[in-house]
């Protein structure tokens, strides 16, 4: 059971402002439905004066993230652009009275919404699909960049890699990010960060030498992975720095494959293999 | 309000003559069983009278009763007895779908150097028996398959599983926690060494569990101590709700064909009813190998947890297989390894029946879960008409 607050049962149990605005002046959308959640979130801003006129929104998840987008959408109206964009993920979990810590990403989702909508607005370059923000994705599981979790760790000084989970999801799939969440900790705190050993320069290989070791590497490093999720992968075909990939089982046909094509397949290739590698799926 | 229990697959009410023939010995039958005195020494009777009536559900010799303090602790010391009697096999066969007193413990072993291989299912939870016995070998010490799954319901042919490894001398193991009074067991024709039942999910108290041990089976104490059950568990009995079980094997038994017939046909009402009202709604299970209390349904594009929440305000009360409701980022264990999509996965919601459920409280929960999901699809942005035409 979930320790909710009467704020957070009442936002859940009688959203404000659910529903979608015609032609809005800002919108954003993120997570997805693989996730776990995802919020959809559209404004209505007066262009002289840049106040938020209007806000709703929808959403995809659990009670309290029903509850933090309808407590963002409250707090949004009346407020200028600019006074909006100070809102923080404490803010929100603040207003509802406080979240359980498990459910701290939830309020960190609809901060998320937030900047995507307003720098929509603002014309600023929209963070590319699939990452929270820009940065470099360190855990694949659930899409999340190293600078979402630095900025979660910072704004809410967090310590442990559960804590980071709890705020932004990193860290709660496979677990082979936790090493890099701690480093991310480390370094956000100030600490001498785990020393980081420079990759060796890769030497240049021949087209055997490199084929074997791409099949080594699915071999070793991600088939095991996806095998535990019920699929399988083979390598079918590599062509210069094309590797042609077939999944199988679980994997074929599922609506996250392209992702895990490109966040764990090709990700491990090009660390491990040559950094210039892209990978394809051949369907059947 | 009234509370509408359908969440029996969790834990179940105490039968109330259960309780009666607890009471004694909570007030003035305190005595330990293992003491000279009559006033202790009695007790033992009742011990023993409750460890005949267990047997006599599943079809056991009341030696082969082992008390013990839960499922987890039955499963656990199957395990643990397994790999201590055959120290030279370091390998475990399992399931992908099992119990967390099983994979949890299997992925403990397996930091310890333990090989363990965990069979996949197919998208209806079902296993394939090829697959069990290509996976045995000489070294592997134990199979551990589960009589039916908790989550979905599936009922496994352990007759079948239990004949394969039989055939390859291997010790076998069933979690039957979810089986034992629901559905009738003869551990006289079923070839399984090691079995684990519960006493809270069949009308007995928390805290008392039994691990059936073919007579004849190497075995290996877990928890070390006193004398207690010939040695093969320390600790003083837990009399009263030993007691307790015993009752409620005898009053199951008593129940058995109403529980394979009318529980039955109210879930399959609650089920049929569901699925036809509610669109893009998802049975997840083998639809014929299935417990006959449980329903595993999912509603896509909405969230288990959200759904729960909803269901709680009208008194109702079910489980969910949502990232959210578990305490974990990840949605069920089960669902994922049936290949369950994430659009369905995360919206799953069991409910599970008893004897005590009725007409009138399904009927109620057949009116209100479709404008709990109606609700909650409004809020969700994938919800929309392209997602009707998905499907």
């Amino acid at each position: 059971m979930w320790d909710y607050t009467d704020k957070v049962k009442d936002h859940f149990l009688h959203p404000r402002n659910v529903g979608e605005i015609e032609n809005p002046d800002a919108e954003a959308e993120v997570g997805n439905i693989t996730c776990g959640d995802a919020l959809r979130l559209t404004l209505r801003i007066d262009k002289k004066t840049g106040i938020i006129q209007d806000a709703k929104f929808k959403t995809f998840g659990c009670g309290s993230a029903i509850a933090s987008s309808s407590v963002l959408t409250e707090l949004l109206k009346g407020k200028t652009v600019e006074d909006a964009r100070k809102i923080t993920n404490k803010e929100i979990a603040g207003f509802l009275g406080g979240l359980p810590r498990e459910k701290m990403h939830c309020s960190v989702m609809g901060q998320e919404a937030l900047e995507k909508a307003l720098a929509n607005y603002l014309g600023e370059e929209a963070p590319e699909e699939h990452t929270h923000e820009e940065g470099e994705i360190i855990c694949h599981c659930f899409g999340v960049t190293d600078s979402l979790i630095a900025r979660v760790v910072r704004e809410n000084d967090l310590h442990t890699v559960e804590e980071v989970t709890n705020f932004c999801k990193a860290g709660g799939g496979c677990g082979m990010c936790h090493p890099s969440i701690e480093d991310i900790i480390a370094q956000t705190h100030g600490a001498q960060a785990t020393q980081i050993v420079e990759t060796q320069k890769k030497k240049v290989l021949t087209n055997i030498q490199k084929i074997t070791l791409i099949q080594q590497t699915i071999d070793r490093e991600i088939r095991p992975q996806i095998q535990a999720d019920g699929g399988d992968i083979e390598l079918i075909d590599v062509v210069g720095n094309r590797v042609l990939v077939g999944l199988r089982g679980n994997c074929a046909g599922c609506r996250t494959a392209q992702f895990t094509l490109q966040h764990a397949v090709e990700a491990k290739l090009r660390e491990l293999v040559d950094e210039d590698i892209f990978v394809e799926e051949v369907r059947e | 309000m009234k509370t509408i229990y359908l969440d029996n697959n969790a834990t179940t009410c105490i039968d109330p003559i259960v309780l009666d023939k607890m009471m004694p010995f909570l007030k003035d039958r305190y005595g330990n069983p293992s003491s000279m005195h009559d006033f202790g020494g009695t007790v033992m009777h009742d011990v023993d009278r409750a460890r005949e009536q267990i047997a006599g559900l599943i079809n056991a010799d009341p030696r082969e009763i082992l008390f013990t303090s839960c499922g987890t602790e039955s499963d656990n010391t199957a395990l643990l007895s397994a790999l201590e009697s055959y120290p030279d096999k370091r390998h475990i066969i399992t399931t992908r779908v099992e119990h967390s007193a099983i994979l949890n413990m299997c992925k403990h072993l397996s930091k310890k150097g333990y090989s363990i291989t965990y069979l996949p299912v197919d998208h209806e939870g079902m296993i394939d028996l090829r697959q069990l016995e290509e996976a045995i070998t000489p070294d592997t010490a134990l199979v551990s398959i589960m009589y039916a799954n908790n989550e979905t319901g599936v009922v496994y042919p352990i007759d079948k599983i239990a004949q394969i490894v039989k055939e390859r001398s291997v010790l076998f193991h069933t979690d039957a926690v979810q089986a034992v009074g629901k559905l009738p067991l003869d551990l006289k024709e079923l070839p399984v060494d090691m079995l684990s039942l519960s006493g809270h999910k069949l009308h007995a108290p928390k805290g008392v569990g039994v691990l059936y041990i073919r007579r004849g089976t190497r075995f290996q104490p877990y928890i070390i101590g006193g004398h207690q059950e010939h040695g093969r568990r320390g600790g003083t009995e837990n009399v009263a709700s030993i007691v307790g079980l015993g009752y409620a094997c005898e009053i199951a038994q008593k129940h058995m064909d109403y529980e394979n017939t009318e529980v039955k046909r109210l879930r399959d009402k609650l089920e049929n009813a569901l699925l036809s009202i509610v669109p893009n709604s998802i049975l997840n299970g083998h639809r014929e190998m299935r417990l006959p209390n449980t329903t595993n349904i999912s509603f896509e594009y909405v969230e288990g947890e959200g759904i729960l929440l909803l269901l709680n305000e009208k008194g109702v009360c079910a489980s969910s297989g949502s990232a959210c409701t578990s305490g974990s980022i990840e949605p069920s264990h089960v669902l994922r390894a049936m290949g369950v999509p994430f659009t369905a996965a995360h919206g799953s919601i069991r409910f599970s029946l008893s004897r005590y459920t009725t007409e009138a409280e399904i009927d109620f929960v057949i009116k209100t879960v479709p404008p709990v999901i109606d609700r909650l699809r409004e809020i969700s942005p994938f919800w929309g008409k392209d997602n009707l035409a998905v499907r």
